[in-house]
């Protein structure tokens, strides 16, 4: 017999789920309230914030004060160009393991992942002097490379699994079929392999948007992306909650529609081989 | 003619040797079917020939050519996968023109001739079709499609029908047969089911280990298996292989009589036995009888249906003509 599910458990659950959902997602919620108050009033109790006037002074003074368009622009170049760049590395690397193993793929496979377990804090000395001396130092360029080796084990990691996926009859069937390396690739590999490509994509387009410790470490004033453009709202000691906020809801909007247009794309991608 | 030639081929994987040098013919337009236990090296075998494996040692020769480091493109061989290995992105028409499109033909040819090949697969409907859109028949036939338009020097198939139904398997199995008939060109075609090799092959290759244990015609098999192992595993039900006293009466180790040439009376007979359990197909009736004569089981074809129950007492008598015998090694006694 399956599992039978009593009405009152069934509701029981669906409650229990929303409340677990409320709770992630109440943050996002609140910043988005606090954005469109005064400074005075997002201080103010709870209740006195959802009651108070509705305003959009902070989105203009964070506006006025720092430029969001070139954040945003370098946010999107070093996201985007990170990913691109990681993936043009990643497809023949996870190419290779996937479909020509050697004894040793597996421990390239697992060392590759270890080095997603040391501290980014750790190897900050070293990069940073490295940056001075190659003179990367607040350029785009360096978040690129940076971004793209921080994030280049989970594409190949994803790919991989994603390759692997592809039965490797259909390759020799090409193979039989007359196709050479380069038509295989090219008419049969990449077309199959294009749903996977296209979820590591959005998955490291999102990593790469929301990194902020090497994109903090390694930015002053030129090359800053929408990470230190919040994080200049951030202070201590001043009272900037509503144009935190306001910051906060101009760097993630632009990636939560990203997100929304893309979710049954990521959620396939990141459930993929789980079920067959 | 011979038209692909094996000589002292072998594979290992590592350490393990898969298939031992062996040599083998298959003469042109031959229905060839390599039939054994899973594991005993015939899909390796169809492999190596195809040039998807590479050998370990000795030589392939295709039409008298060399092709033993040739790539599987550029040796004319079109083969047919059990999982049908279709290009899911492509459609129907673009899946069976594949090798043509591979090859550089020309628009107008390679639509031609895959009209041409879904006519005879009856697949004309379907052409504009992805392939998880077709069944199991289907797509075997988009498989069979993909292969006969390269109009190749043989065909080669890999265990074509396990994926699909009994009742399209044996529909299939005609198909094939058929096509071979029409088509008058080399197929060699990898099965573990010994009732698909005898009824489709010219020449069955009956392999285990990776050994040939005998190479002939189905009848041959059934009528002179060389050994122990091709009496037992050719012919359904299989062979009594039964040693013991009543064996060495007979002058062997192992006596064989298949199931068909016992007669089993209530009155008289041979050797006695109790009946155990019967297996009714309404053309037929296998019976499988215990005997103090002997440690194994017999089973016993009785035609159309037979008036006895569990623990009936019978006597069974063995046609002397076909009785098979085996020496210690498993080998015939001629």
């Amino acid at each position: 017999m399956a599992r039978a599910v009593t009405p009152r458990r069934k509701l029981f659950n669906t409650l229990l789920a929303w409340a677990v959902g409320m709770i992630i997602f109440f943050p996002i919620f609140w910043i988005f309230v606090l954005s469109f108050k005064t400074e005075g009033d997002a201080i103010s109790t709870p209740l006195e914030v959802l009651t108070s006037a509705w305003t959009l002074e902070s989105y203009a003074v964070v506006q006025d004060r720092s430029d969001y368009f070139k954040h945003f622009t370098n946010s999107v170049i070093i996201a985007v160009g990170s990913t691109l760049l990681g993936v043009l590395v990643a497809v023949p690397a996870a190419w290779s393991m996937a479909f020509v193993p050697s004894k040793r793929t597996r421990g390239i496979l697992m060392w590759m992942l270890s080095t997603k377990m040391l501290p980014a804090v750790g190897v900050l000395y070293p990069i940073y002097l490295l940056f001075i001396e190659m003179g990367l130092l607040d350029s785009r360029t360096g978040l690129v490379i940076v971004l793209m080796l921080i994030n280049l084990p989970i594409i190949v990691w994803m790919l991989y699994t994603y390759f692997r996926e592809i039965p490797v009859e259909i390759l020799e069937a090409a193979r039989m079929d007359g196709a050479s390396l380069r038509s295989e690739l090219l008419y049969v590999l990449t077309p199959m392999a294009i749903p996977g490509i296209a979820s590591t994509v959005l998955l490291n387009v999102i990593l790469a948007w929301n990194e902020a410790f090497w994109t903090l470490n390694l930015t002053a004033a030129k090359a800053a992306p929408l990470t230190a453009f919040i994080a200049s709202y951030s202070s201590p000691e001043g009272l900037f909650y509503a144009k935190l906020s306001a910051a906060s809801v101009m760097a993630i909007t632009p990636i939560l529609i990203m997100g929304w247009f893309s979710q049954k794309q990521l959620v396939r991608g990141l459930t993929f081989g789980a079920v067959k | 003619m011979k038209q692909i030639q094996l000589n002292q081929v072998s594979k290992r994987f590592g350490v393990f040797e898969v298939i031992p040098p062996l040599d083998l013919e298959i003469e042109e337009g031959e229905f060839v079917v390599f039939v054994g236990p899973s594991g005993c090296g015939k899909s390796t075998l169809l492999r190596l020939i195809a040039g998807l494996e590479d050998v370990s040692g000795g030589q392939i020769l295709i039409n008298g050519e060399d092709t033993t480091t040739i790539p599987p493109a550029n040796r004319g061989l079109a083969m047919v996968f059990q999982s049908y290995a279709l290009y899911p992105h492509m459609s129907v028409r673009n899946n069976i023109a594949f090798p043509l499109r591979m090859a550089g033909l020309a628009k107008e040819e390679q639509n031609r001739r895959v009209e041409e090949a879904a006519k005879v697969l009856n697949l004309t409907d379907y052409l504009d079709r992805r392939p998880g859109q077709l069944s199991g028949g289907q797509r075997q036939r988009v498989a069979i499609g993909r292969a006969i338009v390269r109009e190749p020097t043989a065909f080669l198939f890999d265990e074509p029908l396990s994926n699909l139904d009994a009742a399209l398997r044996v529909g299939m199995r005609l198909e094939i047969s058929e096509l071979h008939k029409r088509l008058a060109t080399t197929m060699i075609y990898v099965t573990h089911d010994q009732v698909e090799a005898m009824t489709m092959a010219d020449k069955i290759v009956v392999l285990q280990a990776g050994f040939i244990e005998q190479v002939g015609s189905p009848l041959e098999l059934y009528h002179n298996p060389r050994n122990t192992f091709v009496a037992g595993f050719i012919g359904s039900p299989r062979m009594n292989l039964l040693t013991g006293k009543q064996a060495e009466n007979k002058g062997a180790h192992t006596i064989g009589i298949r199931p068909e040439h016992i007669s089993i009376s209530p009155k008289k007979g041979d050797w006695q036995g109790i009946v155990g359990v019967s297996e009714h197909l309404g053309s037929d009736t296998f019976l499988h009888v215990t005997s103090p004569d002997f440690d194994e089981t017999l089973t016993v074809r009785a035609s159309g249906e037979v008036e006895l129950a569990y623990g009936d007492k019978v006597y069974l008598t063995p046609d002397l003509t076909h009785l098979h015998k085996f020496d210690d090694k498993g080998l015939r006694i001629k």
